[in-house]
């Protein structure tokens, strides 16, 4: 019952490892989106503004509220009938990275929260401007809290993006499936899957906390 | 010329005050903290303020760095009305950059000393000027390394704060808000937070100021003898006005005011 194939292992290894790249690719990207996308999404939920606070926070709520991969659906099949025809490594990337970029924009929301009122009132004393009071004030400080949530995603993210494989993205488990469908094995492809995914999520934990350190250190916090 | 409320657009002559609140007033909700209060400091006076918690004497301060907007009532710096602007010949509410282009006369220090833990102690001084004042990087070295001679932290400007001791990053602030070269400055309890074996430092750093800068300064303080050391003027505050003011040897020799001489012998016997 247990017939494990070393020489049909080592035969698909090389489909997998490249799969194991598009995959990082695919984190990464969603990541950079999400990261930079989050943080305009909660600084925006800062403005006086009140109809745009409400807006980005009811967007952020609805995000957060629906499966990811319904909004893949949404961005890759309904997209094109509103005239956005993405591929779908790009439906996947904009989906993905929409999604985390709610989640993150909460941490740093925290992370903006935690900084002492009286950081504010420094910067105000030395008559700072309100980009000038983020960016060299509260930002720097926001964010060694904000970094255990943020390497939290950061797994999350490379966890989700075999859901990009629903659209044709040839990550990890889309490869997977593949290999299998075409040699009639699956305990091999999808074993192997599963030891790449701890591979790599279980030492990204300890580098993100040995990250966190440093930045503390190099702010002198 | 006057505003349609009858406040001036502006103050002119030669004793126009550095600092003039007019008829300020200040709640939160249904508490008053500021009722009605005129209060003037002319150019290089050195005023206290003191009195109970809760009687307003903060927020003076606090409003005229304009981290808490007024409910009525006009703030004037060096003649100019700083928490209103003029606009079609009446003041209105200061907007953002106006704010930002007279707040730049008055600096400040805090209880809590509020310096950003993420830089040293030079660069917290030079930040102001590098980023606000446009300095060169050289220039706010040399202006902040003077400063901190002066606080006497030249030899600890490279410690990020969480490394010095609360009189340290009393002095490091003191350095910081001066950097900027403002006319006014404020001091909120800054020796309320410490240690009592490190006040002296930081009140040192005061009469130093007071003895050879022409600086405006208003503090907010719960050291008698030192207020009575130091300034030109005490202002005793109850319920979000002033009871009684005078020079020092006057208010704390011979307190005129029932109120007043309650809250002085109450707080010798604290002592």
């Amino acid at each position: 019952m247990f017939d494990w194939k070393w020489e049909f292992t080592w035969e698909i290894l090389p489909r997998l490892v490249y799969a194991t790249g598009n995959t990082l690719i695919a984190a990464g990207a969603g990541y950079v989106i999400a990261v930079v996308f989050g943080l305009m999404l909660a600084l925006a939920q800062r403005t006086p503004s009140r109809a745009l606070t409400f807006t980005v926070r009811e967007f952020v709520e609805f995000i957060r509220s629906t499966p990811l991969i319904l909004q893949i659906f949404f961005v890759f099949y309904v997209g094109p009938q509103f005239g956005v025809r993405l591929s779908p490594w790009m439906s996947g990337m904009i989906a993905i990275g929409l999604h985390y970029a709610c989640y993150l924009s909460e941490v740093y929301r925290g992370g903006i929260e935690s900084v002492p009122k009286g950081q504010w009132e420094a910067a105000i004393a030395l008559n700072m401007t309100t980009a000038q009071k983020y960016r060299r004030v509260i930002i720097p400080q926001a964010i060694p809290p904000a970094l255990a949530g943020m390497g939290n995603y950061l797994v999350g993210i490379f966890k989700d993006t075999p859901m990009l494989s629903v659209i044709g993205v040839a990550e990890l488990i889309h490869t997977a499936n593949a290999i299998g469908s075409e040699n009639y094995r699956f305990l091999e492809p999808y074993t192997m899957v599963g030891i790449i995914f701890l591979a790599i999520s279980l030492p990204a934990a300890g580098l993100i906390r040995l990250f966190e350190g440093y930045v503390r250190r190099k702010l002198g916090l | 010329m006057l505003d349609k409320t009858g406040f001036p657009l502006e103050m002119t002559g030669e004793d126009t005050p550095m600092v003039s609140f007019r008829k300020v007033n200040k709640s939160y909700g249904a508490l008053t903290v500021l009722d009605d209060l005129d209060l003037d400091v002319a150019a290089g006076e050195m005023v206290s303020i003191i009195g109970p918690s809760g009687s307003g004497k903060t927020t003076v301060l606090r409003m005229l760095m304009t981290l808490e907007r007024i409910n009525g009532g006009v703030i004037y710096v060096d003649g100019k009305p700083l928490t209103h602007m003029p606009k079609g010949g009446h003041l209105v509410p200061a907007n953002e950059r106006h704010l930002r282009s007279r707040r730049a006369d008055i600096g400040m220090c805090f209880q809590h000393f509020n310096l950003f833990p993420h830089m040293t102690a030079l660069e917290n001084c030079m930040e102001g000027p590098v980023q606000v004042l446009g300095l060169s990087k050289a220039e706010a070295r040399d202006r902040s390394e003077e400063l901190l001679e002066m606080v006497g932290m030249i030899s600890k400007k490279d410690q990020h704060p969480s490394r010095l001791s609360g009189g340290q990053q009393q002095r490091v602030a003191i350095a910081r808000a001066l950097a900027m070269r403002p006319k006014v400055m404020l001091f909120d309890e800054v020796t309320s937070a410490l240690d009592p074996e490190v006040i002296g430092e930081v009140t040192n750093v005061i009469r130093k100021l007071v003895s050879e800068h022409n600086l405006t300064m208003l503090m907010v303080t719960h050291q008698m003898g030192f207020a009575r050391d130091i300034s030109d003027r005490v202002c005793f505050f109850y319920g979000g006005r002033i009871e009684e003011q005078g020079p020092p040897a006057e208010l704390f020799g011979n307190p005129q005011r029932e109120r007043t001489q309650q809250f002085l012998s109450a707080v010798r016997e604290a002592v």
